[in-house]
């Protein structure tokens, strides 16, 4: 196992032993055994001395431990790699950025510490996963609902500070936290908002305390490890159903994308959306047959038309009484009754209350169970019919209107053309976020080092290309994170030196996460 | 009801080019079910249209084996520590947080047959 910068074997041991005496013999892994565990499943470096490797694992079970933990490893200057459950596959998994640093992994701490139904919020630990609270909200019969990104096992705590998404109303995991507990590089413990008062019963419903508002500052950093998150939640609700809205032509896109942004933003629509084309999309071997051949856009209109697929088109979900549901419905059909030839289907309705786990899937509606904020991992599914050995994601952020999107899908496919990756007809655009289309590229993860390190050097060219447009990523994996923080280049680059400057300050021995989003301590600073 | 039956097994066909994996358990469903393989293997290898873990070996396999863990009987204990420990195609390792070495020991048990 690789040691941490600047420790020798005897140090290391040392600490180790100490370590020991923290958290307990069987919860501090050193052997290449248990630590190749920690390793990333699907790391783009597979085969390669790159690879970036932990020196070794520690699972403590309490705040206290955490504490102690952090204060052992400024003495001993081992850096530490904050996980929760460890599953954020695509975007890294558990291992760290810097080979040689301890993975701290809180999966030991998984106590649902509170559930509120009237105020509909909890209080969890890191090692909650999404199934985990799941099953407690239902063995405990609260009248709560949670959202849950795609991967279920992921841990609430960790998707959240990764900036994590789901598809219902709550499903702006980071937006919808309140209030956490954070152990500090110096090992002291704060807790952020209203928690900072003893006793005060806002912690988990006024998130911004009083003064600066320093929640936001964990997410996606490496100031604090989370001990404790607050998040808010979904009041059951009477009816749960989803529409599909398709347009004919592709010059409807402009319409289509206007009136979304008009019903998003006005609040009539609150679940994610994906813009899908079914035709640019289609596994259909005559409308394959067009694309390949370049075909112009009328004759892919009238295959798609003789088929019934839209050239353009979103599913939508709607979270309330049914009367409400059914007006909204009615408003959103008669906005989009503007565009000539715009049609509709419906997808199924669910009525509460009624036993979740008896929901089943749908074959049309991969996120039919996501949609209600029951976990699973059908996302998965999806690499299982192609024998992937994993996947990693190149996920740049645009405004949802046609003219961005049109711009990026142009640039993007030049740019897949021109680094002699396959043709690229469509990329789908998810809109978790309000006014933002992520375009998700999907880079397969092979055992093939050449092929690796080709996608490698395309993935860093693509954040530039997207750069030069002046898009970013929303979220990258340990591997891309100095790229991406590059383009953040505004004034000499002022928001990463300011980043550097709360690192310093915070954390003046570099213990924690080095390189998280690409900001480094002192001492490794330009040398990583 | 067995209309409805058809026509979700015509539907999947559809969608997935017929992916034939049973729609219900059959011998698994004698036996106590493992609490390990519920909390952690059920979300991917249990039968389902979207079950990742099924659907793999349902490729791997086509039909020599079956698709369905709980319904091998070639699997020893051996193997099923390596795969839980060293994960396969997309499927990750299992951490001695998740699984525990006595809870492997009683999960390989559960699925090896020999």
């Amino acid at each position: 196992m690789p040691l941490p910068p600047d420790v020798d074997s005897k140090r290391f041991a040392a600490a180790m032993r100490e370590l020991r005496t923290i958290v307990g013999e069987q919860w501090v892994f050193t052997s290449e055994e248990d630590v190749d565990l920690y390793r990333d499943a699907y790391t783009p470096f597979f085969g390669e001395p790159e690879e970036y490797i932990p020196c070794g694992a520690v699972a403590p079970a309490s705040v206290e431990q955490v504490q102690e933990v952090v204060r052992l490893a400024n003495r001993h200057h081992i850096p530490l790699w904050p996980i929760s459950t460890g599953r954020n596959l695509g975007y890294g998994g558990a291992a760290p950025r810097l080979s040689g640093t301890m993975v701290l992994d809180l999966k030991r701490m998984n106590r649902v510490l509170e559930v509120n139904d009237t105020l509909a919020y909890a209080l969890v630990e890191p090692g909650v996963s999404y199934f985990d609270f799941y099953r407690h909200l239902r063995d405990n019969n609260h009248k709560v609902w949670m959202d849950c990104p795609d991967p279920g096992w992921g841990s609430l705590i960790g998707n959240a500070l990764d900036h994590g998404l789901g598809h219902t109303v709550y499903r702006d995991h980071f937006d919808s936290h309140c209030g956490m507990e954070v152990v500090l590089p110096s090992g002291e413990l704060m807790r952020t908002g209203m928690g900072a008062m003893p006793n005060n019963p806002l912690w988990q419903g006024f998130k911004y305390g009083f003064g600066p508002h320093v929640s936001p500052i964990f997410g996606q950093s490496n100031f604090g490890v989370v001990t404790k998150m607050g998040f808010w939640l979904l009041p059951e609700q009477d009816e749960v159903r989803s529409h599909i809205i398709s347009v004919r032509r592709n010059t409807d896109l402009e319409a289509f994308l206007d009136t979304m942004s008009y019903l998003v933003n006005s609040g009539l629509i609150d679940s994610s959306w994906q813009l899908v084309s079914a035709i640019r999309g289609s596994s259909d071997s005559e409308i394959r047959a067009a694309l390949a051949a370049h075909a112009p856009d009328a004759e892919l209109e009238r295959l798609g038309a003789a088929k019934n697929l839209g050239y353009w088109s979103t599913r939508i979900r709607f979270y309330g009484p049914s009367a409400v549901n059914a007006a909204r419905w009615d408003y959103v059909r008669k906005r989009m009754a503007t565009i000539p030839d715009v049609f509709f289907s419906d997808g199924k309705v669910y009525t509460f209350p009624m036993d979740t786990d008896s929901v089943q899937d749908e074959p049309d509606d991969l996120f039919a169970k996501g949609g209600l904020g029951i976990p699973s991992l059908a996302i998965f599914s999806l690499g299982a019919r192609n024998g992937s050995q994993g996947h990693i994601f190149f996920s740049p952020i645009i405004p949802a209107t046609a003219r961005e999107y049109r711009k990026a899908l142009e640039v993007f496919r030049q740019a897949y053309a021109d680094l002699g990756l396959p043709p690229l007809n469509f990329v789908g655009g998810w809109s978790w976020y309000r006014r933002t289309l992520v375009l998700l590229f999907n880079m397969p993860i092979t055992h093939d080092i050449a092929g690796n390190q080709r996608m490698r050097a395309n993935y860093k060219r693509l954040v530039q290309i997207g750069a030069e447009h002046g898009w970013s990523e929303y979220r990258t994996a340990p591997a891309f994170m100095d790229d991406v923080m590059e383009q953040l280049s505004f004034n000499n680059h002022a928001l990463r030196r300011f980043h550097e400057t709360v690192k310093d300050a915070l954390d003046p021995n570099g213990i924690l996460a080095p390189g998280k989003s690409g900001i480094w301590p002192k001492h490794l600073r330009g040398k990583a | 009801m067995q209309t409805r039956v058809v026509a979700a097994l015509a539907a999947m066909v559809a969608t997935f080019g017929g992916v034939g994996v049973p729609a219900q358990q059959t011998a698994a469903a004698a036996r106590a079910p493992d609490p390990t393989f519920e909390k952690w293997c059920s979300h991917c290898h249990r039968s389902g249209i979207y079950m990742a873990g099924t659907l793999g070996l349902q490729r791997k396999y086509n039909g020599s084996k079956p698709a369905l863990l709980e319904e091998r009987d070639d699997l020893t204990v051996a193997s099923v520590k390596v795969f839980v420990r060293h994960g396969s195609n997309s499927m990750p390792p299992f951490r001695k947080t998740e699984i525990s070495d006595a809870e492997l020991d009683a999960l390989a048990s559960y699925l090896a047959k020999q």
